[in-house]
C-alpha cells in the first residue's frame, strides 16, 4: 500500500509519530502547561478539515466553506449523541458521511462553476449552515447543544479497545491521543488518495480536461466524490471538536474559520500532502502568540501573512528543496495551475 | 450487415455559419477513412460531434446501432470511439509514460477503493498497465522517450504522444485530427505505417482529418470530402482524385493544394 515511501520518509514518519504521541505528552508533564492539550488537540481537528480543503485543491478548486461541513458534522454528532443517544464511536463517522452526503447535493450544481465563482459561493456556505441552525428546533437554535457528554467506551466484541472518557484520570490526554490518531489516520489516507487512482484521475483533469474527457474521465464525478471526501474530513473535525468542547453552537465555525482553513492549507503549501498540519500549527499558535500585541493583534497577522505568502508562495514546506520531476513537485505543479486557471 | 459508424445528416450551426450541413455517410469495421477538405471545411467540428464533445444541431451518429450523439464525451470514450485533438492536447506535468498509464484507467478491473487499499486487483492493473504502457510505447517507437515530460516533448513527439494516449484507452473507433500536422516526411513515413498496423494489428476502425494529400492517399481505404459543410464526395483515393467537383473546390481555395 505504501510501498513507493522511500526509507528515509519511513524515518521521517516514525520521528513525527514519536514526537506527536511521546515527546510532547513528556513535555507536557514535565512543564505541567496542561492547557497545551488542548491548544495541541484542537491544532489536530482543525488540520483534518483543513486536510479536506487542501484535496478540494487538488480538482483545481478554491473551498473557502469547511467550516460549514465543520458545523454539519459537530451538530450531526451532537444530535445523534444528545436526541438520539447514539454511542460516540457511531455517531463520530455518521457525522462524516452526513456531511459528505450534504456535500454531495450541494455539489452536485455548484462544482460546475470554477475559480472565483466556486469560491463566492462556498464563502457563503458556512452562514448558510449557521443561519439553518439557528431555525431549526432540532439543533436548539441560538442556545446550541451543550453538556454533549464525553465518547463512551470503544468495544469490539466485548473487548474494550478505548475506555470510556468520562471514566479517564485525564481526559484531556485522551482527546489528545485520539486527535493525533484521527490526524495520522486522515493524511494517511489522503496520501493514499493521491498516490492511487483517484489521485492519478485528478491529476489528468487538472492538467488537460478535454483530454481527460477524452480518455473517460468522469470529470464531474471525480469532483464530487473528491469533494464528498473533502467534507467527511471537515464533518469528522467538526464532530470531534464539539466532542472535545462538550458544546456546539451557531458559531462553533464561522466564515472566519473558513478562511482560515483554507489559509492553513496556503500557508502550508498547496504541493504538500502534510502542509495543511503545518499550516494549521502555524497559524494557530501564530494567532496566539500575537495576543501580546492586544489590539494590533489582527492587523500584525495579518501583515504576517501577506508577507509570508509572498515569499513563500508555494507555502513553508517549499523551504525544503524540491527535486524537479518528484511527486511533490508535481503535485506543486497541478496546484499551481488551479490557481492560474481559476478565472 | 450494419456499418460500425454511421453519420446521418449531421448539421451543425454556430449562430448563423453553418459549420456542418446534413452530412452522411458510413464508417465499416477495421476501414482507414479519411475527411478531407479546405480549411474551415467543418471536418474537427464533424469529429467533435462524432465524439459528443459538441452536439449537433440536427442529425445523428449511431456506433454499432446505437446513438452516440448528443451525449458526454467520457461515455462515448468508455464505448469504444475515441477522439485525438488537432492542437496540442496533453497532461504537461506527466511523463509519457505516466500519460498512457492513465490512459488505461478505463481497463481497470479494481474499483476506486481498491487502489486506495492496495487489493491484488488493483496491483494486478498497475502492473499490466504499465506493461501495456511499454509495449504500447515500443510500438509507436517511443520506447526512447517514456520518462520525458510531455511538456519537454519536440512537436513531432507531441503528436505521436496524442495518439499513443488515444490508443492507450483501447479504442473501437480512433479518431485522429490531422495526426501528421507538424511532421517531417520521414517522420509522416513513419506514422502512416504506423496508424495502418494499428488497423491490421489491433483491429482499430481508423478516421482521421489530414491535410498532407499524399499521406491521405496512401494510407485510406475510402475518403469523405467536405467543402463549406457539405459533403462533396466519397469515395476511394483514385475516385476522390479524379472526383470533378473536388478538384473544383481544393482549386477554389487558395491556402490549399491537393498535391495528386
Ligand atoms: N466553437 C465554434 N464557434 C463558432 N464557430 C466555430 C466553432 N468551431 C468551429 N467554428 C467554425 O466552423 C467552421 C468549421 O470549423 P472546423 O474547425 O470544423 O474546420 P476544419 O475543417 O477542421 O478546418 P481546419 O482544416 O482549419 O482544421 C469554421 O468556419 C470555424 O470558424
Ligand atoms: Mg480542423
Amino acid at each position: 500500500m505504501f510501498k513507493n515511501v522511500t526509507s528515509k520518509q519511513w524515518l521521517g514518519l516514525a520521528a513525527f509519530l514519536l514526537a506527536i504521541f511521546v515527546a510532547v505528552p513528556m513535555f507536557i508533564a514535565a512543564t505541567g502547561r496542561t492547557d497545551f492539550y488542548f491548544t495541541l488537540t484542537m491544532v489536530a481537528l482543525l488540520s483534518i478539515a483543513s486536510g479536506g480543503v487542501w484535496l478540494t485543491f487538488y480538482i483545481g478548486r478554491i473551498n473557502i466553506g469547511q467550516g460549514a461541513f465543520g458545523l454539519i458534522g459537530a451538530y450531526a454528532s451532537a444530535v445523534m449523541i444528545t436526541t438520539f443517544d447514539v454511542n460516540f464511536w457511531l455517531a463520530l463517522p455518521i457525522a462524516g458521511l452526513f456531511a459528505a452526503l450534504v456535500a454531495v447535493l450541494i455539489g452536485l450544481p455548484i462544482l460546475r462553476l470554477r475559480g472565483v465563482y466556486f469560491a463566492m459561493i462556498t464563502l457563503v456556505l458556512t452562514e448558510v449552515v449557521k443561519l439553518t441552525s439557528l431555525a431549526l428546533d432540532i439543533t436548539n437554535g441560538a442556545r446550541g447543544i451543550t453538556n454533549i457528554p464525553r465518547p463512551d467506551a470503544l468495544s469490539i466484541f466485548g473487548v474494550t479497545i478505548i475506555p470510556d472518557f468520562a471514566t479517564m484520570a485525564n481526559p484531556k490526554l485522551g482527546f489528545y491521543y485520539l486527535a493525533c490518531l484521527l490526524m495520522v489516520l486522515a493524511f494517511a489516507a489522503l496520501y493514499r488518495i493521491v498516490n492511487s487512482r483517484l489521485g492519478h484521475l485528478c491529476r489528468s483533469m487538472q492538467q488537460n480536461e478535454e483530454l481527460a474527457s477524452s480518455i473517460g474521465v468522469n470529470i464531474s464525478h471525480i469532483r464530487l466524490i473528491v469533494f464528498a471526501i473533502s467534507s467527511f474530513f471537515g464533518g469528522i473535525g467538526g464532530a470531534m471538536v464539539a466532542s472535545l468542547t462538550q458544546s456546539v453552537y451557531p458559531n462553533t465555525f464561522q466564515v472566519k474559520d473558513s478562511v482560515d482553513f483554507m489559509l492553513n492549507v496556503f500557508l502550508g503549501g498547496l504541493g504538500y500532502v502534510f502542509g495543511p498540519m503545518l499550516g494549521t500549527l502555524t497559524i494557530y499558535f501564530g494567532w496566539d502568540l500575537l495576543f501580546f500585541f492586544g489590539k494590533w493583534q489582527l492587523l500584525i497577522y495579518s501583515t504576517l501573512l501577506i508577507i509570508l505568502m509572498l515569499i513563500l508562495p508555494n507555502g513553508i514546506l517549499s523551504l525544503r528543496l524540491k527535486k524537479p520531476g518528484s511527486d511533490v513537485a508535481k503535485a506543486a505543479d497541478a496546484a499551481g495551475l488551479a490557481l492560474k486557471e481559476g478565472k | 450487415m450494419t456499418p460500425l459508424l454511421q453519420v446521418k445528416n449531421v448539421t451543425k450551426k454556430f449562430g448563423g455559419l453553418t459549420a456542418n450541413n446534413d452530412v452522411t455517410f458510413d464508417v465499416a469495421e477495421g476501414e482507414i477513412l479519411s475527411v478531407i477538405g479546405p480549411n474551415g471545411a467543418g471536418k474537427s467540428t464533424l469529429f467533435k460531434m462524432i465524439s459528443s464533445f459538441m452536439s449537433t444541431t440536427s442529425g445523428e451518429v449511431f456506433y454499432k446501432g446505437e446513438k452516440i450523439s448528443n451525449n458526454k464525451p467520457h461515455i462515448i470514450a468508455q464505448k469504444g470511439v475515441v477522439r485525438t485533438f488537432q492542437e496540442t492536447t496533453i497532461f504537461k506535468s506527466m511523463t509519457v509514460r505516466e500519460s498512457v498509464v492513465v490512459a488505461q484507467h478505463l481497463r481497470a478491473t479494481a474499483s476506486l477503493p481498491g487502489y486506495f487499499f492496495g487489493t491484488k486487483a488493483a496491483h494486478h492493473d498497475e502492473e499490466s498497465f504499465g506493461r501495456n504502457a511499454d509495449e504500447l510505447l515500443e510500438f509507436l517507437g517511443m520506447g526512447e522517450i517514456r520518462n520525458e515530460l510531455a511538456s519537454n516533448l519536440p512537436q513531432g513527439n507531441l503528436r505521436a504522444l496524442g495518439i499513443a494516449i488515444g490508443l492507450a484507452t483501447d479504442p473501437k473507433v480512433l479518431l485522429l485530427d490531422e495526426p501528421f500536422a507538424g511532421m517531417n516526411h520521414d517522420e509522416t513515413t513513419k506514422m502512416v505505417e504506423l496508424v495502418r498496423s494499428v488497423r491490421d494489428e489491433k483491429g482499430v476502425t481508423v478516421m482521421l482529418v489530414e491535410h498532407d494529400m499524399p499521406a491521405v492517399m496512401s494510407i485510406s481505404d475510402r475518403i469523405v470530402v467536405l467543402n463549406f459543410g457539405e459533403k462533396i464526395a466519397e469515395g476511394t483515393p483514385l475516385e476522390i482524385q479524379n472526383n470533378e467537383r473536388v478538384i473544383e473546390a481544393y482549386l477554389g481555395s487558395a491556402d490549399d493544394e491537393i498535391g495528386m
